[in-house]
Order: structure tokens, then sequence, then C-alpha cells
């Protein structure tokens, strides 16, 4: 039984507790493919997505999601918003919250932000991306994804490719994998890796072509070009000639290896195009998924009799 | 809350005659088979519909198409359940459009999960026809809901638990009367 209030990332999560989330996504893809893509259970729920950052699938994905179950879903856009008077989060957050909220949905350029958010305001709340912090969400839908085609994560060998620095994917990622048993390899350029990388538990290599030496599953990172401060690489051109997925290093991997990447993609840069088209790739699957796991979070969140948990 | 048996409903072999006949029923209610699917709600539901199909089979040699109903998403107890269900997986392979659907469940009670059945059937198609099979009824209805076919009626207060139990979920077949006892 779900039990806690906010789902803030995957760090603190159980591997109980992430398995209940990937069960419960089953049966709500199930929905996503009939005619009728309604289902009456979050009648009178209402999910409010509050975005500091651009998106189009995670915000697109929980506006869906809420509306599959019957919840009513609001978008507030910031830069619309009284954000740009100059009001705080937890003002806008406590402003949400006393019209109704039941589920707020926050996605803010600042680590930390769900969790203070969190702890000042009633509603449930969702990170849908903190920083370079976590994407909880992200990974789960990519747990679900590697399940689903390989029917279970232990001992797969899983390397994630590029830009770990700055990626809140990565880190949610790294934390679900190992929980669930995963071999977890990282790799890119050594000025795009975090500090203290060894102790995380995963294996760093500096060569893309070692990293993908027998890998299951290769989930490429987007460049985080809006991130970057000058000098952490050369060019684009060499970074993608460098660390690139293309289809000569995708067969080093083991055959019928799957191709994972978050989205939006820079083709030509991180991922080339017949990757990211070709017979390996779930990248289209990966949306789809992220719509039925978010159901199963709205559902375990807020189906159930759990509003008496203390905070 | 523990439950403590008062007496046993039916045997084996009452429920065996039981839908036995309940499957004469449906087909001469239906004049056959034509247009007809089973659909078993979860759990056990689901394996007297499998029983019933395998019934009409020896009967008319035809193999009703079989489907199985959540109706978890469709109760209208969720926020005030004190444990949350596990949603599990509709399975109804079949188009259903303009086709006679056997709902099947195990007992009818309040008719709340008939209700949600019902709702949950709608999502799938528009069927030309929902009946409802039920081997054991209880009264009690709290909705304005009926069976089409039963297997037996029983009177019961409300202290009372019927309990179907089925071989393939519980290792033996029979029905039981539990009493609440605190």
């Amino acid at each position: 039984m779900w039990k806690r209030k906010d789902l803030l990332g995957i760090k603190e999560l159980s591997a109980d507790e992430i398995n209940q989330i990937l069960d419960q996504a089953v049966p709500m893809k199930d929905i996503i493919k009939r005619d009728i893509k309604k289902v009456p259970t979050l009648r009178g729920k209402s999910v409010i997505n509050l975005f500091y950052e651009p998106s189009t699938r995670t915000r697109t994905s929980f506006e869906l999601a809420g509306k599959y179950l019957s919840a009513d879903t609001v978008n507030i856009a910031v830069s619309t918003s009284s954000v740009v008077k100059g009001e705080t989060l937890i003002d806008t957050g406590k402003t949400i919250d006393v019209m109704g909220a039941d589920v707020v949905v926050i996605r803010h350029q600042a680590s930390g932000a769900p969790h203070l958010l969190a702890k000042h305001i009633k509603a449930k709340v969702i990170n849908a991306g903190d920083g370079a912090h976590e994407h909880p969400t992200q990974a789960l839908l990519d747990l679900f994804t590697i399940k689903e085609a390989k029917g279970s994560i232990e001992g797969l060998t899983v390397t994630i490719l590029g830009d770990i620095l700055h990626s809140r994917v990565a880190r949610s990622n790294i934390w679900g994998l190992k929980k669930l048993g995963a071999k977890v390899r990282v790799a890119g350029p050594s000025t795009l890796m975090p500090p203290g990388l060894g102790d995380w538990g995963v294996e760093v290599y500096h060569r893309v072509e070692d990293a993908l030496e027998g890998a299951d599953v290769v989930n490429v990172l987007r460049l985080q070009l809006e991130r970057q401060q000058k000098g952490l690489f050369p060019t684009i051109r060499e970074y993608a000639r460098q660390w690139g997925l293309n289809s000569r290093r995708v067969s080093l991997a083991k055959p019928g290896a799957m191709v994972l990447h978050p989205g939006p993609m820079n083709r030509g840069v991180e991922i080339s195009p017949e990757v990211a088209d070709g017979l390996q790739s779930v990248i289209t699957e990966q949306v789809t998924n992220g719509v039925a796991v978010r159901m199963a979070i709205l559902y375990l969140m807020t189906g159930g009799g759990v509003s008496d948990v203390p905070r | 809350m523990k439950l403590v048996e008062k007496n046993q409903i039916m045997d084996p072999d009452g429920m065996r005659r039981a839908i036995t006949r309940i499957a004469h029923e449906i087909i001469e209610k239906n004049k056959g088979t034509d247009g007809l699917v089973l659909v078993g709600v979860r759990r056990r539901g689901v394996p007297l519909a499998v029983r019933l199909q395998a019934q009409i089979n020896e009967i008319e040699g035809v193999n009703l198409p079989l489907g199985i109903l959540d109706i978890t998403l469709y109760r209208d107890d969720l926020t005030t359940l004190d444990h949350q269900p596990v949603v599990h997986r509709t399975e109804v392979p079949f188009s259903i459009q303009g086709k006679k659907v056997v709902l099947v469940d195990d007992v009818l009670y309040t008719g709340r999960t008939a209700r949600a059945a019902l709702d949950a059937i709608i999502d799938l198609g528009r069927p030309q026809q929902i009946q409802l099979a039920v081997l054991v009824d209880r009264g009690h209805r709290e909705l304005p809901i009926r069976a089409d076919y039963v297997g037996k009626n029983l009177p019961t207060s409300s202290k009372e638990v019927v309990s179907v139990r089925v071989m393939e979920i519980d290792q033996e077949d029979r029905v039981v009367l539990n009493e609440i006892s605190d």
C-alpha cells in the first residue's frame, strides 16, 4: 500500500514501492489503448501542473494521465502567471493549495524546490524535475519500458551515456536501476561527469565503445545545451563525433539491446537519426509508457484512503 | 474482525449443478448462443465464467468468447476505503459492440460491484444487451439491480459474509456462510 504524501525522488523509494508503481502502470497502459480512454477513478480530484521550465512531454503526459483518470487538470504557465510579478514559490503554492488542489506537479530549475513546496502545502507534490537533482517519473517510465521488454531489471547491464553532470534523469535512473538490481555503467566526457561518481555504485567509463560492449540497455542523455557553461567540451560537432550514439556503436552492445532517450532529442548530436528511428529504439514507446506510469502514480497517491498519513 | 464459519451452503456437486442449470438457462433465454460473450468479474467471477464456457460448449458445441473484467477503477468507494485496492488488467480481447454480454460474478449483494462492472463494460463499447449471472444472490441491494441467472438465492443478515470458494483460487469448491465476530 502506498503511504507517502509526496513523490519527490527515487532516492528515498524502496524497491517495493518502485515495483508497486511499475505493476500498476500495466493495467493503466491498457486504458490508453482503448477507444474510450477514460475511467472515473479520480472524479472530483484536481491536479495542477506548475512548470517553471519548458516541457512538452512531461507536462502533456501528466495532463493526459489526470484526464484519463477523470481528474480535473490545470496547467499554470509560469511566464503568464503572477510569478513574473515576483510572487515566491511558497506563496504561489499556497494560493493553489487553498483553491483545493489535490496534487501539484512541479518542475523547477532549482534543486529541492519540490521539497520546499511539499513542506508548505497540504496538496500532494510530485517532482517533475528539479534542477540537476531528480526526475523521478522519467526514471520510473524508463524502468517500466525496460521491464516491459526484458521481463525483469535484475542482472541487466544498463549504460547511461552523455551529460551526466547536468542530468536529473541520470541521477534518478541510477538510483532506480541500482535498487532493482541492475548493473549501471556511465560514460561521457570527464568534464560532464559529477565528482564522486564512484561512490554511486556505478562503473565509470571514459571510452564510449568500452561502455557499450555487452550492454542490454543504452540510455542516451540529452546534451543540455541550455545548462552548459563555456569550456566543458570544445564544440557540438566534436561531442557528436566522440560520444554520439550511432549504428556502429550500437552494434557493440548485445544483439537486441534497447536504446532509450528521455527526449527532446538533439538529432545528430547525442544520437544519430538512424539509431533514434531504428529497430532497437524504444523512444516513442517511452512516451506512451510515461502516461501509463503517471496514471499509476496519480492513482496510488490519490485513489485510496491515504489522506490521514502524517506529514 | 474475525470470520467464523456458520454453515456450508453448497458442496462441489451443488456448485456444478447450479452452473449446469445456469448454462442451460443462458442458452434457453438467448435461443442459442448467437452473439453471446462471457465476461467474468475479477476475481472469482473468472473461474465461474470459465466453467460456464465449458458447460455451454458441452451442451451446444460452441466455445463462447471469454473476457476478464477488473472493476477497481470503477468502484465508488475508493476514497473511503482504508486500504487501496490493487488494479489488475482487464482482458477482453474481442469487440463487444452489438454483442450480448453475460457478466459473471460470484455473489450479488449491494449491487455496487455490478454497477461498476456495467460502467466498465460500457467503456469498452456498446453491447446490444448485458445480462448478469451470479452463483449466489444474498439480497440487501442498495441499487436497482437484479440478476438474470442465479445459482442460489440466500437470505442473509448484514453481519454474515458469503464466501464462494473455487478450486482455481482456494483449492476447494464450496460456498460457505460466515459470520463476523468481534
